[in-house]
């Protein structure tokens, strides 16, 4: 089986907790680029679905330079190769110029599996896994709390506001999962020694054969007009529970009419 | 007035609480037209929308809608995009939602925006993002706008038409048919209000210790009609099922009042309550991060205070 994962690098979550208690406005710049958690999960599966089926698992992500330490993380988990998609000109780019810089990565290299984390921490969009399969003609099974592959057909169950579905496809499929699916590996150290000789590809937008026009800033389909952060908010009132801490919550809820 | 299109959340005839707040914010825009993809609207379900304001029902109810995922509805969007060339698209921010308008945006070569909270007149729309923590404003450059609209952020107000119903055909493409779903397993529901729809959520994490503590939670939430919601530590532990989840991973709520019982406030919790009007807190380290949202905190065991509180709000009622 030949799989693709794609990950991408996000601020890291921790540092702009820590950054949120001492100021009150947002500064991610700062904040350390770690692999996006959600998409260590997609790496295990990939990873376990190779162990039990053989085969290879390539590490796809688009993103600036330093990406490229993402990248050979979720490498050291246990994969075999990584594509870096990096271009000055692809700053900026929005949901569906990354769906179609992605496409593109992916096109033409006969993977039977392409998977993803169901969201990213920074964009939360949870769109890119589906405009990825439409680009592609692919199946799209998103959303998996499970995932099992026999022969050439693959059986998932899809997390729903009601509960599940259980979805089954022929592959080639797209799939994204949610954190319930699997336990994350942490790399070994001989991972991490041979995600250093593991072979990285280096690719540009010109390289994709994609016009520069379409990708970057300038190609988003929808512009930001402002943003601030949200104004902090009023410190509120903390008591210590000496016996009646109940019945002072209840005040408190009669007083702002919720009892 | 352009037609706004607005795609229909429900299960079976079951109608979610977010359609009528996608047909309100719908109103605002131009004149608000219904998808409703499967089966499900039948008279009541016809007259509820048009209730709040729905002057057209188109209904797709076939095979190829019910028995594949997304795809089907991506092409049906997509085909009503071109044809009725509506001012907007408003869909839910829910998983379906999400994709299809995703898909539907590459098909039709439109921007899409998800997780509004706001939308105004002139299209601009409002996102809290990074966890609630920014507030920002954009629009859509390209295309038709196709807008994913959080639960629970505009307030479905009743504006009574008749609705008329119009059932379309679909053609739908052999391409979108390359996913089956074999079963639907639907979790009993209970009687409790639907956790990202309800107006008061009342919470449980590690602090409630396992599945029998979250009978004090549940006694809480029922003494106030609230929704139950749990952090990932209790859902991981099996004390509370994963569909109750509040957080990144799990459910984004957005309620008037949050109850916030024996959890610690990991980012990854926050960003999924962080908008809640009124936080409430029992914890009993004092040095929570929870308490930093709290508009009313008690520092306590929660064994003492829930049920105090619980026992204090039904006497009051
Ligand atoms: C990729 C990823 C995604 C995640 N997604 C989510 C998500 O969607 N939702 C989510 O919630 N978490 C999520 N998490 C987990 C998150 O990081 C925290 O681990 C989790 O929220 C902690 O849950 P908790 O607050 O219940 O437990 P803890 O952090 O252990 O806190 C328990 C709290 O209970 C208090 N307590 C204990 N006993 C009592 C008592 N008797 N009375 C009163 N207080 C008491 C303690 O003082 C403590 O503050 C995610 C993590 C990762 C890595
Ligand atoms: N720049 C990127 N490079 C590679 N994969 C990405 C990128 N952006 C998003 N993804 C993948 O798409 C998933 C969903 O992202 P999003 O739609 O941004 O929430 C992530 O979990 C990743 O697997």
């Amino acid at each position: 089986m030949k799989i693709a994962v794609c990950v991408k690098q996000v601020p890291d979550t921790w540092a702009e907790k820590k950054l949120k208690a001492d100021t009150s406005t947002l500064d991610r710049e700062s904040a350390d680029g770690v692999l996006n958690e959600l998409d260590e999960y997609a790496v295990e599966l990939a990873l376990q679905l190779v162990e039990a089926n053989s085969g290879e698992v390539v590490i796809v992500t688009m993103g600036p330079e330093r990406a490229a330490e993402t990248l050979r993380k979720a490498i050291s988990m246990g994969a075999d190769a990584g594509i870096h998609v990096v271009d000055a000109g692809l700053g900026g780019s929005d949901a569906i110029a990354t769906s179609a810089v992605l496409a593109k990565a992916l096109e033409g290299r006969d993977f039977d599996l392409i998977v993803f984390g169901s969201e990213s921490t920074d964009a939360r969009m949870s769109v890119i896994p589906a405009m990825v399969s439409e680009r592609l003609g692919l199946a799209q099974v998103t959303f998996a709390q499970k995932v099992e592959v026999e022969g050439d057909t693959l059986t998932a169950e899809r997390v729903t506001d009601y509960g599940f579905d259980t979805l089954t496809a022929t592959l080639p499929v797209v799939v994204s999962v949610v954190e319930k699916i699997n336990e994350p590996r942490y790399p070994s150290f001989k991972g991490i020694m041979a995600a250093k000789k593991k072979p990285v590809e280096t690719l540009s937008v010109a390289d994709l054969n994609l016009d520069a026009a379409a990708v970057g800033a300038g190609a988003a389909w929808s512009e930001v007009a402002d943003f601030a952060a949200r104004p902090p908010k009023a410190a509120g009132v903390v008591v210590t529970d000496e016996g009646a801490g109940g019945t002072s919550i209840a005040d408190y809820l009669t007083t702002s009419k919720f009892i | 007035m352009s037609d706004v299109l607005v795609l229909a959340e429900h299960h079976g005839t079951e109608v979610r609480k977010v359609t009528f707040e996608l047909i309100t914010a719908a109103r605002d825009l131009g004149t608000p037209v219904v998808l409703w993809l499967g089966s499900g609207c039948d008279d009541s379900t016809l007259a509820s929308l048009g209730n709040f304001g729905a002057t057209k029902v188109l209904v797709v109810d076939s095979a190829e809608v019910s028995d594949h995922p997304v795809a089907p509805g991506a092409e049906i969007l997509a085909s009503l995009i071109g044809t009725m060339q509506p001012a907007a698209v408003l869909v839910a921010s829910s998983a379906d939602g999400k994709e299809i308008g995703a898909r539907a945006a590459i098909k039709s070569n439109c921007g899409i925006i998800t997780d509004a909270v706001a939308i105004a007149p002139d299209l601009t729309v409002t996102q809290n993002v990074f966890g609630g923590s920014t507030i920002v404003h954009s629009k859509v450059n390209h295309g038709t706008p196709i807008i994913t609209l959080r639960p629970n952020s505009v307030s479905a107000v009743p504006e009574s038409v008749t609705a008329v119903i119009e059932h379309i055909s679909s053609d739908i493409s052999d391409g979108a048919q390359l996913v089956s779903i074999v079963n639907r397993n639907v979790v009993e529901k209970g009687a409790r209000p639907e956790l990202a729809e309800a107006d008061v959520v009342v919470s449980g994490g590690r602090g409630v210790g396992g599945a029998e503590g979250f009978g004090v939670i549940e006694a809480l939430a029922d003494s106030l009609n609230a929704a139950v919601g749990a952090s990932r530590a209790a859902t991981d532990a099996g004390w509370y099922p994963h569909q109750y989840q509040v957080g990144q991973t799990g459910k984004t709520v957005s309620p008037s009042l949050y109850i916030a019982n024996g959890i610690s406030g990991a980012i990854q919790h926050r960003a999924g309550m962080q908008t809640s009007k009124v936080v409430i807190v029992v914890n009993k380290d004092p040095e929570a991060p929870i308490f930093e949202l709290a508009d009313y905190g008690v520092v306590g065991d929660l064994f003492a205070v829930v049920p105090q509180l619980t026992e204090e709000i039904t006497q009051r009622k």
